[in-house]
């Protein structure tokens, strides 16, 4: 096995991980302010349809970027008026958006482009290209890093640079601004949070936001980056994924990063089965490397290798005391 | 604590939260340019108007009324069984491994085994889950998900591989023997001399759910086991305090939550298809959940909405075929259900408990 095919299976890593990422980040803030969200696959999957079908429409990726983001903050709205307002189940809330989305996302688009539930093929300026980072050109002949800097870093699209910027950016919101520590300390104990006359409704409304407008942007890359158009359940379970690596990151921003790559990674070997035969010398089956994730999560959450503890305060509504 | 009295507690809250969805539905459909009217009438005509629809209905009914009776039954120990899908996927491997390595000598027999054998196998697949829960904490719901996700993979691969006969390239199993034939509605109304359509897949396992029904309700509210489980549900401390066994409720009632869920396979699998398939399960398992809401965890209720959804179901294959509404508009509507009844339960149930307590002081004033 060679350079470049390790460096092409990175490069398609780092591609696949980026939804989830985005996912993961977004459940991450929901999640640490108390509200659970097994909703991230309906948000993500409102946003691919709606950011696809307006991209398509207007030529335009970004455009379609904000109303796939409107889309699934729209989701998040309800997901809120649930499970903060009206205090019920978060995760029948969860389950009903899930459906909502995978149901009207094909409605709308068979009755808006009567094309069997999807969206016409983008081109042009309504998808995303890739972005060429200054010098990757001229440094492409260098060996080692030059095939390093072409190949893996450079060649993304704007989404893919972003995803990655707001880990930090994640990180230093939870960890180093008052708006974080609120919001931390509103999933672990809201009744201290309103004792010390900071709103709970309101934190956890902020938080379900920015959890929407991740999710949005997670949908966005999918339809406008990854692929060019929607197609029916084209989130395909990455929600779940995300969910996954939410629990297998432990609640943290930067494990959520690595989490992502890692599943990212079982993602872009199970498409490329010959380097996997290559690498050891026998057949994986593709089944296999797809449930991974899922197997991987199962076992971390018994308990086997570190035990995950999700927020003290999720999934439970606040009920202010009289 | 009670301002409301039962009746509108069980009738009238699942009726608004139902008229409420059906309003959104009929603007959703009118949004796209159909007549709400028109498609409630193709629905009502292709569903019920005929025995062939009836046949459809009752077969859907029939594998609702299995999965909701899961979903209900782990809601009494509050739980949440999510993976109603898993395990019916699971439980039709089960049916389909009697069915196809045993040789059955008369369809009563195969019925009986096919039974067991989902329910076990069910049953199984929310072990694992039921048991993290209880001993090591992890949360039922989402790993209750990632089975279902585990679940598929290991069918997906068991049809592909093993269980595909030589030289065929489809995935999925060869046709069961002759003997495991289970007898559609037609021939088992017909012994009563009512005429019903012998083309609809609707079989003896509708019976068979209804037995469940029963047996669920007694085992609620007749056995002392069922009475433990409320106990559990409603309040975990003080079930302990009465020394019930947190293990043992959870353990129990997922196992048979997951054997319930099961059990849908004699219906989809062996009552219809008669051989196993990938996604024989279609998402019933997750229907299950609005059917145990709309029916307030009740084996009535469940039965009733069971009916419902596969009405729906029936109705919604109608409108895809005769009007430009796609199939997905069946999902849809699931999800304003569920989340009427479910999630924004207290939506539809504060203002009533506003409206009752303010009736109940005017009476009193009156007095």
């Amino acid at each position: 096995m060679d350079l470049l095919t390790i460096l092409q299976v990175l490069d398609s890593t780092m591609r696949l991980a980026t939804p989830l990422l985005l996912a993961c980040l977004a459940g991450l803030f929901s999640e640490r302010a108390g509200i659970f969200d097994i909703g991230l696959e309906g948000k993500m999957l409102a946003s691919a349809f709606l950011s696809a079908a307006v991209a398509y429409s207007t030529g335009d990726a970004w455009t379609g970027l904000l109303a796939g983001i409107g889309a699934s903050l729209a989701l998040s709205g309800i997901h809120g008026l649930a499970s903060i307002t009206f205090r019920g189940n978060q995760l029948i809330s969860g389950v009903a958006i899930n459906f909502l989305a995978a149901g009207l996302t094909v409605v709308i688009a068979q009755s808006w482009f009567g094309q069997g539930g999807r969206t016409p093929q983008l081109q042009g300026a309504a998808r995303f290209d890739p972005i060429t980072l200054p010098f990757a050109d001229a440094l492409r002949d260098v060996p080692v890093i030059g095939p390093i800097y072409f190949e893996l870093i450079s060649g993304h699209t704007a989404l893919v640079y972003i995803a990655l910027l707001l880990v930090p950016a994640s990180w230093w919101v939870l960890y180093a601004t008052r708006f974080g520590l609120r919001l931390r300390a509103v999933g672990e104990n809201p009744a201290a949070v309103d004792t010390a006359g900071v709103s709970v409704v309101g934190l956890r409304y902020a938080a379900v936001a920015i959890c929407g407008v991740l999710c949005g942007i997670a949908g966005a890359y999918l339809a406008t980056a990854l692929q060019a158009g929607f197609v029916k359940d084209m989130s395909a379970g990455r929600g779940y994924i995300a969910l996954a690596a939410l629990i297998f990151a432990k609640w943290r921003p930067w494990y959520a990063l690595y989490a992502c790559l890692l599943f990212g990674f079982l993602q872009a070997l199970a498409l490329r089965p010959d380097v996997i035969e290559g690498a050891l010398g026998f057949k994986v089956n593709a089944q296999l490397l797809d449930v991974l994730p899922y197997i991987l999560t199962v076992i971390i959450l018994a308990g086997f290798v570190g035990k995950a503890i999700p927020p003290r305060a999720g999934g439970e509504p606040y009920v202010k005391e009289r | 604590m009670d301002v409301m009295p039962k009746w509108a507690d069980v009738v009238l809250i699942p009726l608004i939260s139902l008229l409420l969805a059906a309003i959104l539905s009929a603007l959703v459909i009118l949004a796209i340019g159909e007549s709400p009217m028109n498609a409630l009438k193709i629905m009502v005509e292709g569903a019920l108007g005929s025995t062939y629809g009836w046949g459809y209905t009752l077969y859907y009914a029939t594998n609702f009324i299995f999965t909701g009776l899961a979903v209900s039954i782990a809601f009494h120990a509050r739980m949440f069984n999510i993976g109603g899908e898993g395990q019916a996927m699971i439980g039709g491997l089960g049916v389909a491994l009697v069915c196809m390595f045993i040789p059955w000598p008369h369809w009563s027999l195969a019925l009986l085994g096919g039974t067991v054998a989902a329910a076990l196998f069910g049953a199984a697949w929310a072990a694992i889950p039921a048991f993290l829960q209880a001993k090591r904490g992890s949360h039922i719901v989402i790993t209750t998900i990632m089975f279902n996700f585990i679940a598929a993979a290991l069918l997906n691969y068991l049809l592909i591989g093993m269980l595909k006969p030589r030289g065929s390239m489809e995935p999925a199993t060869g046709k069961f023997p002759e003997a495991t034939h289970l007898p559609n509605l037609h021939d088992v109304l017909g012994v009563f001399g009512i005429e019903f359509s012998k083309a609809a897949p609707a079989n003896i396992t509708f019976f068979v759910a209804i037995a469940a029904c029963v047996a669920v309700w007694a085992l609620i509210w007749r056995t002392k086991l069922g009475y433990e489980l409320r106990a559990f549900g409603h309040s975990e401390s003080a079930a302990k305090y009465a020394g019930i066994s947190p293990t043992k409720i959870i353990m129990v009632s997922m196992l048979i939550s997951g054997g319930l869920a099961g059990m849908m396979a004699i219906n989809n699998v062996q009552g219809e298809a008669e051989r196993l398939v990938l996604n024989a399960v279609e998402g019933a398992g997750f229907i299950g959940i609005a059917v145990a809401l709309m029916g307030r965890s009740h084996p009535f209720g469940v039965f009733l909405a069971a009916i419902l959804f596969g009405f729906l179901y029936q109705g919604g294959a109608e409108l895809a075929l005769w009007t430009k509404i796609p199939r997905e508009m069946i999902v849809v509507i699931q999800a304003l259900v569920i989340l009427f009844t479910g999630a924004l339960d207290n939506m539809v149930r504060m203002p009533l408990e506003r409206a009752f307590l303010t009736a109940k002081r005017r009476n009193k004033g009156a007095a």
